[in-house]
């Protein structure tokens, strides 16, 4: 299974990532190579095996829902590029 | 002895008994900075004005003969993905640039209400993602030991500023090894703790089911010290586990005569650096002087690991990534025809080429599918590697390895081929996807007096019974005094 560069115009749409033709061409080989090495994985039979997504022994964790001040959002929303009267200013979204 | 040149516990007792102030702790710290770190490039950040006023508070309690904390006056450096209110946190990446914390870390505030004074921001490769502090956009980080090499990655500035001295302390973060290959790749001490030992909240996350924060230190006395101080439950982190933090310090103490010693067969093969390898053997038979007992155990899926990892780490890292996106904070591109135009052209400037090339691994694992072929399949292999170690403790107390397959290499020499970069990571990845504790300890030099460090793994929550096997072990070895030559 190859990895081309259609491959790379398709993902990196996803991505939301503009690629320049060096980029898109470095990017091919490299994926094509590091795809066909994780192939190995395919040497096992995991049929049978449960997948982890991470060690822990955790279900759900709850806490009680009680109301805490944990920031200042005045500090968190000071943090955009660009607003204006503490909103975010972006390009017009429906025409 | 200047100040900065010692280690946490001997300068916690000159302040606690007052032959020294914290103000001329911190004052000795900036200067061996501002001497050294032209060379190395540990830092991306300082703020001595911060410390200073920090010190002296921490001075006018002492004199007051009021209560303190743990590392009251301890000057510390924090990686530059931890989050400290009102301070700049950017990852090694132009896509931060201009990001201020809203707030603290819960293993930096900690580290704050123990006294300790986090003294600037340390170098790394961007994200978290790399194995030689070459992809940061503030530039490579250097090797201590020789300037021409690597400090290793990703945690590469975190490890350099203290073995350079130029902290006496610092946080990493670990997520393929990216706290003890720098580490040993250094000759200083990094632990990795259990996944959920220690908060991630506040931690810039990378594979947020990997990623753990942990201690650099100049020895293992330290690096308990320090573990004791960051770690425990947390409500902002749900994988943050209830359960007593034992007092690490206090446990080092004590024989560990009879303990078995795993030494995984996988980990010791053909093609391996034979400095390294006799290192690291040599070692070995130091803890059978020691009255440990070292017997064979086998970790048999090893050589899937890095594959699993890869696919995991970038799948999870492409979804972590996806909220850069130039509106709420960071950098946004000043030109675009829209809002999707603007995200695209956002990434595409703000974003390394390492970065980009994990984003686009992952979108691609992710995408319609492929999910069930790579990602649930590495799900699936992470289950055979854990249960791998589960085996090989059935047989072995703790196990050890070798932390890195070579010592430090030369800047630029992997930089262009990711494969070959990728695969240094091969004894330290299989620790993160079992999720285990594991401490790296300097274990000898090569030839060209680079330093070699060994990899001490436990079960679960036994980061007490790996710092005692590290503490007897470092007590009857001296490389960890060794410093490298900045002069």
């Amino acid at each position: 299974m190859a990895f081309t560069e259609k491959d790379v115009d398709y993902i990196s749409k996803l991505a939301r990532i503009y690629l320049s033709d060096e980029e898109k061409r470095n990017f091919t080989t490299q994926l094509d190579s590091i795809l066909e090495y994780v192939d190995k994985l395919n040497e096992l039979d995991t049929s049978d095996i449960e997948p982890t997504a991470h060690i822990l022994p955790l279900n759900n964790v709850m806490r009680d829902d009680t109301v805490k001040k944990i920031w200042d959002t005045e500090l968190a929303i000071r943090q955009s590029p660009l607003m204006k009267d503490r909103l975010y200013i972006v390009a017009k979204v429906i025409e | 002895m200047s100040l900065y040149s010692k280690t946490a516990h001997e300068l916690m007792e000159l302040l606690n008994k007052r032959r020294i102030s914290s103000r001329e702790l911190v004052n000795s710290v900036f200067d061996r900075i501002e001497k050294v770190d032209p060379k190395i490039n540990a830092f991306v950040l300082t703020d001595k004005e911060e410390s200073l006023r920090l010190a002296d508070q921490i001075d006018a309690k002492r004199a007051k003969g009021e209560e303190v904390g743990l590392l009251a006056g301890i000057p510390v450096g924090i990686k530059d993905n931890l989050c400290y209110r009102g301070r700049a946190t950017t990852c090694g990446s132009k896509i931060l640039k201009g990001y201020h914390g809203s707030y603290t870390a819960t293993a930096v505030s900690k580290l704050v209400d123990s006294g300790a004074i986090p003294v600037g921001n340390l170098n790394m490769d961007e994200f978290a993602m790399g194995s030689s502090c070459e992809t940061s956009a503030y530039g490579s980080c250097k090797n201590p030991w020789n300037l021409e090499y690597i400090p290793g990655g990703s945690s590469g500035g975190s490890a350099a500023a203290v073995s350079a001295d130029e902290v006496i302390m610092a946080l990493g973060s670990d997520t393929g090894g990216s706290i003890r290959q720098p580490a040993s790749l250094c000759g200083v001490v990094g632990m990795k703790p259990t996944y959920g030992r220690v908060s991630r909240f506040g931690l810039v996350a990378y594979a947020s089911s990997l990623d753990q924060i942990g201690p650099i230190t100049k020895d293992v006395t330290d690096n308990a010290l320090l573990l004791k101080v960051i770690s425990g439950h947390d409500s902002f982190d749900s994988t943050a586990v209830h359960t007593d933090v034992p007092d690490y310090v206090s446990l080092l103490e004590g024989s560990i005569k009879g303990l078995k010693i795993g030494i995984p067969k996988e980990y010791f093969v053909d093609g391996m650096d034979s400095e390294v390898e006799s290192a690291v053997k040599n070692a070995i038979k130091k803890f059978s002087e020691l009255g440990c007992e070292p017997v064979e155990v086998s970790l048999p899926h090893t050589q899937y690991a890095i594959a699993a990892y890869y696919i995991i780490a970038t799948a999870e890292a492409s979804s972590n990534l996806a909220r850069f996106d130039g509106v709420r904070y960071g950098f946004r591109a000043e030109e675009s025809d829209d809002l999707i135009d603007m995200y695209f052209r956002t990434k595409s400037a703000g974003f390394g080429a390492e970065v980009k090339r994990r984003i686009l691994l992952g979108t691609y694992v992710l995408s319609s599918g492929y999910y069930d072929a790579y990602y649930k399949k590495a799900q699936k292999v992470r289950t055979l590697i854990k249960q791998d170690f589960d085996m090989a403790f059935d047989k072995a107390d703790c196990i050890i390895t070798p932390t890195a397959p070579t010592p430090a290499f030369k800047l630029g020499e992997k930089l262009n081929d990711p494969l070959t970069m990728y695969l240094s990571d091969i004894f330290t990845i299989s620790i993160n996807l079992a999720g285990l504790p594991c401490i790296a300890v300097p274990c000898g030099f090569t030839r060209n007096n680079l330093p070699v460090g060994m990899q001490i793994i436990g079960k679960p929550f036994s980061e007490d019974k790996i710092l005692k096997t590290a503490y007897n072990f470092e007590r009857a070895t001296d490389f960890h005094k060794a410093k490298p030559n900045l002069v």
